[in-house]
């Protein structure tokens, strides 16, 4: 695999927000520069020194709401090998009453003087909410059905260091499009930075609207395939398989799910994504997710890399820096 | 209230407006024993009675003190948000004489006690007029009838299942058909449970924010459901919070098949929508949800040719323990009696409901429906009165709230019009300092 350098850098340009709270607000050479510096992060991470100083003496904390054992060691690995001191907090959330702890426990934490906070919540807007109280920067891991952005980032990182571009790539994001934060980031960031966004999925896991979100809708897969040059698997999760939103998990996989088939319908070189975890068998054939055009593995990877790029640019605005 | 008269009232150089006779001309009104003995032009020349206080109003406009139908207050269970007494300053200051109270309170107000209860806490803690709106079913949940002609017999106007809707159309039947024997107004929140199922207007902006919809046909739906079980039972029905332009011409239609419906309106969906949610801001949350523009259009046009009965405030004091949490986890609900008039003159400022309409949906029109004395300058009628000028600017600041709940969706909101006085059974409550 050939490492694809951009023309010009944004590795040195300004990255002036305080948090990142999602992909919406960001201008496309704010993106670019994190690229740019999730470039130079993979690199590191492939040393056998792997240790950054720059946030030497930082407390970072994962406050998870919601379990996730890749995005929380993702970080956790990034915060590391920039050198922060990690902590990771998990508030089960069956053992709260709903919400009172996100303000309660951002209140306490505020009190500990953070420098980095990563949240991830399973209501839309909580990480909003939570960076208006508390003192430090707050990097969204993922709230609700609303945004994902590191998801979004280190799709497009990994989307460019094979195709070597973003813009005017056509992607396909297939799934459970309503109810993915991964979809929303991945949709405002791929528009973008100029690429062609398909949305495929049966038409009760489409967002009331999809049209109007600046992708084109497709219910039939083979079509919403062909000549794509990346094709972003979303995870059906299990409380909407069995009658609700599809009838059954055999007849979503007929028509939704990745296989040898299905993908044949793309472009030759085309890619297949997935944010993790898979269910093999349900949107994705296992043949097909652990294939040679899988990125699967990769995108891992690119997770830490694009973390440490984000913790860093956020790094700028910390105090006393 | 107490109960030794007030002393007598002329409220002279005045611009006197009685929407219920289509009165707005220069002149005074005078009071005594708590009654009107005159308003209007005539008013001017009759002499004040012996001792009483005269006001001049220095031209701003007299008007019936406003008659607010939707208001939930925390009393009893959740004096914390809001009691008898501070929603009845907060109505006082903003020139609102009369409030009906929801039953959505801890306990329900499904039993005469109760409402018992609340007249007398009204009595010896409020300063305006409170008339309470009894639950239409046990415990609000929309299954059993509550004593209909017992809770009418204590005192309560209507019947209401508050900010929820009788999901059974066998219950909605039965319900209005027995109120129908004891000519009691049945009020409804018109969205079908399961349809509505979300939390913002469903849309492109709700699609965004990852948000579930509330999609505008669960209200349209219930409100052709309910004019149907009308047409039936030949009840006395009320849509309460209606916010889209479908659920309009639905009323629109209904009325001219002589059934005997009203509708009404929340002021936030007359001056708000959807985009002022802005970042999840929660105090924007309400059920109905805010809709789009063209729905708020549509909503004032309907005030404006008389489709939209009523507007209310529909005052529902939150505290922070209720509000501040993710939007889909934030109760439902914005405070709004202080600013009732004010934010309802932002439609007459904008030349698109003139002010008798706009006064009417507030005052004579909401006691006709209940079948109150209250709502007119008429002589003998009881002197709830406001006085303000519709031109003076304000702003609404926090710290200045009344209520003992400060979730409004106005804060920091400027205003043109300004209530200067209200006066409650010819007694003034309120005097803007």
């Amino acid at each position: 695999m050939a490492l694809m350098t951009a023309t010009h850098s944004h590795r040195d340009m300004p990255f002036p927000h305080r948090h990142l709270l999602g992909i919406e607000g960001l201008q496309p050479h704010e993106i670019l520069g994190l690229l740019d510096r999730a470039d130079e992060a993979v690199e590191i991470s492939r040393q056998v020194e792997k240790k950054k100083s720059v946030l030497s003496g930082r407390t970072q904390i994962n406050l998870f709401f919601e379990a996730s054992t890749r995005t929380q060691s993702s970080f956790e690995i990034a915060g590391k090998r920039l050198g922060a001191d990690v902590m990771n907090m998990a508030v089960s959330a069956s053992s709260v009453k709903k919400g009172e702890t996100l303000i309660d426990t951002a209140a306490t934490l505020n009190a500990m003087h953070p420098d980095l906070l990563v949240v991830r919540h399973h209501a839309a807007g909580a990480v909003h909410l939570l960076a208006r109280k508390v003192g430090c920067s707050v990097v969204n891991a993922g709230d609700g059905p609303h945004e994902h952005p590191t998801q979004a980032l280190l799709d497009a990182l990994t989307i460019r260091r094979h195709k070597g571009k973003i813009a005017r790539l056509t992607v396909a994001i297939c799934g459970d499009i309503a109810h993915s934060r991964v979809a929303r980031s991945n949709i405002i960031l791929l528009n973008a930075l100029g690429a062609r966004v398909r949305a495929v999925a049966p038409s009760t896991l489409l967002p009331s609207g999809i049209d109007k979100m600046g992708v084109e809708v497709f219910q039939d897969m083979r079509e919403g395939l062909k000549g794509a040059d990346i094709i972003m698997m979303l995870r059906l999760q299990l409380e909407r398989m069995n009658g609700a939103f599809i009838p059954s998990v055999r007849e979503y996989y007929r028509y939704y799910g990745l296989d040898a088939e299905k993908l044949a319908f793309a472009k030759d070189d085309a890619l297949v994504m997935h944010p993790g975890p898979m269910n093999r068998g349900v949107e994705i054939d296992a043949a097909v997710a652990d294939g040679p055009q899988s990125l699967i593995r990769e995108q891992v990877e690119m997770g830490v890399a694009v973390r440490m790029a984000v913790l860093e640019a956020l790094a700028a605005h910390l105090p006393n820096h | 209230m107490a109960t030794d008269a007030p002393k007598p009232l002329v409220l002279s150089n005045a611009r006197v407006i009685d929407p219920a006779r289509g009165l707005d001309a220069p002149g005074s009104i005078v009071v005594a024993d708590g009654t009107i003995l005159a308003a209007g032009p005539e008013a001017a020349n009759q002499g004040a009675p012996y001792g009483a206080d005269i006001i001049d109003c220095g031209g701003a406009i007299a008007a019936p003190g406003l008659i607010d139908m939707c208001v939930s207050v925390g009393e009893p269970g959740a004096e914390h948000r809001e009691t008898l007494a501070s929603a009845s300053d907060a109505a006082a200051a903003g020139g609102v004489t009369t409030i009906c109270t929801m039953p959505e309170t801890d306990p329900v107000i499904d039993d005469p006690a109760l409402v018992d209860f609340i007249l007398r806490r009204a009595r010896d803690t409020a300063r305006v007029h409170v008339h309470p709106l009894a639950a239409l079913t046990k415990g609000l949940e929309g299954r059993e009838m509550t004593e209909i002609g017992l809770l009418q017999e204590a005192g309560a106007v209507a019947f209401t299942n508050g900010h929820s809707s009788v999901r059974n159309a066998q219950v909605m039947r039965r319900m209005l058909t027995y109120a129908r024997d004891f000519n009691a107004l049945v009020i409804h929140h018109t969205e079908d449970p399961d349809l509505a199922g979300g939390v913002m207007n469903a849309g492109l902006n709700a699609s965004w924010k990852g948000l579930s919809g509330v999609p505008r046909e669960a209200e349209i739906i219930m409100i052709e459901r309910d004019l149907r079980l009308v047409g039936m039972a030949k009840g006395k029905y009320h849509a309460n919070l209606i916010s889209t332009s479908d659920g309009a011409e639905a009323i629109r239609i209904g009325k001219t098949r002589g059934l005997d419906i009203t509708a009404g309106v929340s002021i936030n969906h007359l001056t708000q929508n959807e985009n002022d949610i802005g970042p999840y801001r929660t105090f924007f949350k309400m059920s109905p949800p805010l809709r789009d523009e063209d729905d708020r259009q549509a909503m004032i046009a309907a005030v404006a040719d008389g489709t939209i009965d009523l507007i209310v405030s529909n005052h529902d004091p939150q505290d922070v323990e209720t509000k501040r949490h993710p939007w889909a986890e934030a109760e439902d609900g914005a405070i709004g009696l202080e600013s009732l008039l004010a934010a309802a003159l932002r439609l007459y400022h904008a030349d698109q409901v003139d002010l008798s309409t706009l006064l009417g949906a507030m005052t004579h029109r909401p006691a006709d429906r209940l079948g109150i004395d209250a709502g007119r300058l008429s002589a003998g009628a009881p002197a709830d009165i406001v006085v303000f000028d519709p031109d003076r600017p304000w702003i609404l600041e926090k710290r200045a709230i009344r209520s003992r709940s400060k979730n409004t969706p106005f804060e920091d909101a400027r205003f043109s019009g300004r209530v200067l006085r209200t006066v409650v059974a010819g007694r003034t409550v309120y005097e803007y300092a």
